[in-house]
């Protein structure tokens, strides 16, 4: 799929197949969906498995567990307060669902289900209603008070009111595009490289040692990948917790 | 903070990418209108026979509408796309773009539901109990440094009693020593007194009858001389003398 007629094909990795045969086609299930659903085994191995023994003194997969659980549980009391600890489930599934997606794309012939707009724009939105939800089940029309900060003069409403609503409704899209541009942007580069490798090292023994240099960028991107599939992760949480933040309080 | 420096710089990567892409595009006349649904009856290029099996009549209307949904019909929409520049993330003509979200809300959902329902839960537990236990036993070691102090203290205070009851019992020993010397010493000194007396009597007394004697013996001495002298006896007078010449020399007295 790299190197097509000896042409470099990056996009191709991200098309949709569907998968699981006639059933699969027939409901639209995709290779993403399979990952997706992956991603959750995964995770809920990770934490039925690993706390198996609910030891006081923990095995490696139990601290791995209990290191996710205090982090998220840190950005979140961190970011809401202790009145957040409702919303900690979700935000916790949040960011182990992108991180997830982020570490097995990465994995040879996996998929990158969070290198799809389609897919962060999705999450983005459910993190928009969640938040617009909450902030007027807790606060109702007051809410809207939001769109206009307290003691700023009346005349600048018309000025204020639309700029903040449409920061406010800019969210999802910020949220969305940063995941995606990211994913997309590194995975690129990675087949981009891969490709260079195979092309260069097509061309004889000089060959062989000129697609060393491609491989080094490829090892590199690898572990720099690695650095942004958690970053990633770990941007979508924390701000999902600022936006809850401002549901909850109201700045 | 939360936004990587480098994703500008990448998502021009990608851009240029996309854009080196655009000559190869150029090549075909039209991209097909990205309907989603390719005519079963308009041959797909190359793909047609492999994907499209001979069906019986009776099948037809069913295969019909298994083949719109045909591998080949997600391939060849995706390759029109892809030979188009555009990238698959944008096809929406593609049926699975949408049905990916679908899904994507039908697993995280059911993400969430176990995360708050069977994942979290028993961690939040295991986390409680040490924090229980790590609290409880901190306090065993509070109580144990106090229960260690107060037995230190109990320890500094019997020595300290003890000592104290030594000092006070060598004190009354050697009072008793010195009330025991002193009694001796008083016994002692009474029954020298009592000796110093008695030789003081016993003297007097030697001495009363030595002076008796002398007395005597003057006497005699006197009334012997005087009657050799001048030839009178007179007894009494003699002893007068006598007794008045010692009584002058404040001896006779005694």
């Amino acid at each position: 799929m790299a190197a097509e007629g000896k042409t470099i094909d990056a996009l191709s990795q991200f098309e949709l197949v569907p998968v699981l045969g006639p059933i699969g086609r027939a409901v639209g299930f995709s290779q993403s969906n399979a990952h997706m659903l992956l991603a959750v085994g995964l995770i809920t191995l990770l934490f039925v498995y690993g706390m198996r023994h609910r030891a006081i003194i923990p095995g490696r997969l139990q601290s791995a567990a209990e290191m996710l659980y205090e982090f998220v549980e840190g950005v979140v009391v961190g970011q809401v307060g202790h009145e957040g600890r409702r919303y900690f489930p979700f935000v916790f599934a949040l960011f182990m669902f992108v991180l997830f997606g982020n570490m097995l794309g990465l994995l040879p012939y996996a998929f990158t289900y969070t290198s799809h707009i389609a897919v962060t724009f999705g999450l983005a939105i459910l993190v928009f209603l969640v938040t617009t939800v909450v902030a007027l089940a807790l606060h109702g029309r007051k809410f809207f008070g939001y769109f206009f900060p307290e003691g700023a003069p009346l005349w600048l409403a018309p000025i204020i009111i639309p700029v903040e609503v449409v920061s406010y409704i800019s969210r999802p899209v910020s949220l969305s595009i940063r995941l995606f541009a990211n994913m997309v942007a590194g995975h690129v580069m990675l087949k981009v490289f891969a490709t260079f490798i195979v092309l260069i090292g097509s061309l004889g023994a000089v060959g062989i040692f000129g697609a060393a240099l491609p491989l080094a960028v490829n090892v590199a991107l690898i572990g720099f990948e690695i650095l942004v599939a958690f970053l990633q992760a770990y941007v979508f949480a924390i701000l999902t917790s600022i936006y809850l933040h401002d549901a909850v309080h109201l700045h | 903070m939360t936004r990587l420096p480098l994703a500008p710089f990448w998502t021009a990567c990608a851009l240029a990418l996309l854009l080196s892409q655009a000559p190869a595009s150029a090549q075909h006349v039209t991209a097909p209108a990205p309907t989603g649904r390719v005519q079963t009856n308009a041959p797909l290029p190359g793909q047609q026979g492999e994907s499209v099996p001979v069906q019986a009549d009776s099948d037809r209307a069913r295969a019909v509408l298994e083949a719109n949904r045909t591998a080949a019909e997600y391939q060849h929409a995706a390759r029109e796309a892809a030979d188009a520049g555009g990238m698959p993330q944008l096809d929406f003509a593609n049926p699975l773009t949408i049905a990916q979200v679908i899904w994507l809300f039908v697993i995280f959902g059911l993400l969430v539901f176990l995360a708050a329902h069977y994942l979290l839960p028993p961690v939040a537990e295991v986390l409680e109990t040490r924090r229980n236990r790590i609290a409880a036993d901190l306090d065993a070691a509070r109580d144990a440094r106090a229960g260690a102090e107060a037995a230190e203290a109990g320890q500094r205070d019997s020595t300290a009693r003890a000592r104290a009851e030594a000092q006070a019992s060598i004190a009354a020993a050697a009072a008793a020593a010195q009330a025991d010397a002193a009694k001796r010493g008083e016994a002692l000194a009474e029954r020298l007194n009592a000796q110093i007396t008695e030789a003081e009597t016993r003297i007097g007394a030697a001495r009363d009858a030595a002076m008796g004697a002398l007395r005597e013996a003057a006497a005699d001495a006197a009334g012997a001389l005087v009657q050799r002298l001048a030839g009178i006896d007179d007894k009494a007078a003699v002893d007068a003398a006598v007794a008045r010449e010692l009584a002058a020399r404040n001896m006779g007295a005694a």
